[in-house]
């Protein structure tokens, strides 16, 4: 202990210091925790003003003429997100699956790799290729290009949370199966998804929720439309785009139409994901490993 | 079946690399390696080069990182290694700072706009202009909608993701590396910026970097707030522009066959960058997780 009363001025500066810089990662986590609160106290309170029934069901009007809706983006979202679903589903859980149980195969280690840079790719990237792709070749903006850009977004989130999800069926389940003479891709079909199934319900309402956010690859593909689409090689509104075109425009009523639209944006994308994290957080928390 | 879908997956990764070189063939005939040197982008002369696009995408992001990058690592620190009892807490604050990366961010654009350009422009970047004006990245005359805007917004969109990786990356560092240093009677920050955050390095650098790829290619929320100019400088408070931006606000109003092409050459430029980034990124957590055992 003598040691201990000799040094005590080190040991002072060493309490400071440890002090000092606890008090310095609480700050962290309140300026990290900060600007989700605020943005979301923002879009509701500038957003609540014009939320009425038309707001809902009403066609944009022009500038100066009150009583404008968002129905077209809301539903031109719907068209293309469910599209994308049509496109990205199958294919990502498809993906998913070959990831998770042939992972054994070279095809399986590339594309793995690449699913994960796909992941992480900017959107605005995305959109380049289906304008190219789609947009030049049929010569028109449209919700179907609209619709292949989110597939594109969505297909490696199904695809990871579904390899993810199916990596956490117990290994005997399909030795049994297995063992009875079932065949393999019988046992997948039948045992592993039906098993992992709640897993892979959660990756495509994480897609869904990340695709109808997505703005960028939607100026270059859909485009926009004050109208109701009028078919699916039609340009066509989104619910993010009349966020973007009204919030940047000169007028003050559709800059208030763009809150608006980002609290009914943002109220179903938090819905979706309070409801991801509470189901997965209660799902894993019996089979997360400690460590 | 299956394979296909895994098949399908490696054509898409191939087709988006040819279609782009496809789609700026004009461009890159054109002007080659130049391109990417040209501080002149110019529709109306038809003249077109990348470097004011690139440089605004490196400066917004090396800002973003600047900001962003103590803050998330504070709240992994905080999540793993203060809350480590009492992971109730620690599981409400981290499902928190996540979902700031569920804001779209157009929403975070439109926020940037209204709320966080007058703000900063206000609080920030008129104190920084008056008292230390002679730094020249603090000399221009504060804009709102600027470099320093699209920086800090920026910072806060690349957080959840940082801070989410850097997580799992701290909880795979080995308990005896903690109890080593308290055993000899180390305080928690010297437990943590001498035992565990060296050990982490690989891991938290590829968080990093995955947090740069998440800002280099971020597009509405920058868009919006960074002012639209193509002019090289290294005030912070003068409007700019990035690689994104360029293409999300300029794709409309194409005029020849070549600005389309020069357009769609700085989507090939951005899809480089990212998948350089991506794969480095990957590299590191992947060295991390085969020296931990962990998957990170």
């Amino acid at each position: 202990m003598a040691g201990l009363t000799a040094n005590s001025g080190i040991d002072r500066r060493r309490r400071f210091t440890n002090q000092a810089m606890t008090g310095l990662i609480y700050v962290a986590v309140g300026l990290a925790i900060a600007p989700l609160v605020v943005i979301l106290a923002d879009v509701a309170v500038r957003g609540a003003p014009v939320m009425s029934v038309a707001f809902f069901t009403h066609l944009p009007t022009p500038v100066g003429t009150p009583g404008g809706g968002i129905a077209n983006a809301i539903i031109g979202s719907f068209i293309m997100v469910g599209l994308a679903c049509l496109i990205a589903i199958p294919m990502g859980v498809g993906a998913g699956i070959f990831f998770s149980e042939w992972p054994e195969s070279r095809l399986s280690t590339v594309s793995s790799f690449l699913n994960d840079v796909l992941a992480e790719f900017p959107s605005i990237v995305v959109g380049i290729f289906v304008y190219v792709v789609v947009v030049l070749a049929t010569g028109t903006f449209s919700a179907l290009a609209g619709g292949i850009a989110l597939a594109i977004i969505m297909i490696p989130i199904v695809a990871r949370t579904t390899e993810e999800s199916l990596k956490l069926v117990p290994r005997n389940l399909r030795e049994a199966s297995m063992a009875l003479g079932i065949p393999r891709w019988k046992t997948v079909l039948s045992i592993v998804i039906s098993t992992g199934r709640a897993g892979l319900f959660t990756g495509i309402l994480l897609a869904v929720a990340r695709a109808a956010g997505e703005t960028a690859p939607l100026l270059l593909t859909a485009l926009g439309n004050t109208f109701y689409a009028k078919g699916l090689m039609n340009p066509i509104a989104a619910l993010p785009l009349t966020i973007y075109t009204y919030g940047i425009s000169p007028f003050p009523d559709w800059q208030a139409d763009a809150w608006g639209a980002a609290l009914v944006l943002i109220a179903f994308m938090l819905a979706l994901n309070l409801t991801i994290k509470l189901t997965v957080g209660r799902k894993m928390s019996h089979v997360r490993p400690e460590n | 079946m299956v394979a296909a879908a895994a098949v399908g997956i490696v054509v898409l990764m191939g087709a988006l690399a040819y279609e782009l070189f496809l789609g700026s063939k004009v461009s890159l005939d054109k002007y080659g390696l130049s391109f990417l040197l040209g501080t002149t982008w110019d529709p109306a002369h038809n003249v077109y080069g990348a470097l004011p696009y690139i440089y605004g995408t490196v400066l917004t992001s090396a800002l973003s990182l600047l900001i962003g990058l103590p803050v998330s690592i504070g709240v992994a620190v905080f999540l793993v290694e203060k809350l480590k009892r009492r992971q109730n807490e620690a599981h409400i604050i981290g499902t928190t700072v996540e979902l700031l990366a569920a804001v779209p961010s157009v929403i975070y654009g439109l926020w940037g706009l209204f709320v966080l350009s007058p703000l900063l422009k206000a609080y920030v970047e008129r104190p920084l202009h008056n008292y230390v004006g002679f730094i020249p990245t603090f000399s221009g005359t504060p804009f709102g909608l600027d470099f320093f805007t699209a920086g800090v917004i920026l910072a806060i969109m690349i957080i959840p993701t940082v801070s989410a990786i850097s997580r799992s990356v701290l909880n795979a560092v080995p308990n005896s590396q903690r109890e080593a240093m308290y055993a000899i009677g180390a305080t928690d920050w010297e437990v943590i910026t001498k035992g565990i955050l060296p050990y982490a390095r690989s891991g938290l650098f590829g968080a990093t970097i995955l947090g740069l790829g998440r800002a280099v290619g971020e597009t509405m929320a920058v868009t919006m707030v960074i002012g639209n100019s193509t002019r090289i400088t290294a005030d912070l408070f003068s409007p700019g522009y990035t690689l994104a931006s360029a293409i999300a606000n300029q794709f409309s109003e194409t005029s020849s066959p070549l600005s389309s092409a020069a357009l769609i050459e700085l989507g090939l430029i951005l899809f480089f960058v990212a998948l350089a980034i991506n794969i480095f990124a990957r590299s590191l957590l992947w060295r991390m997780s085969r020296m931990t055992k962990v998957r990170v």
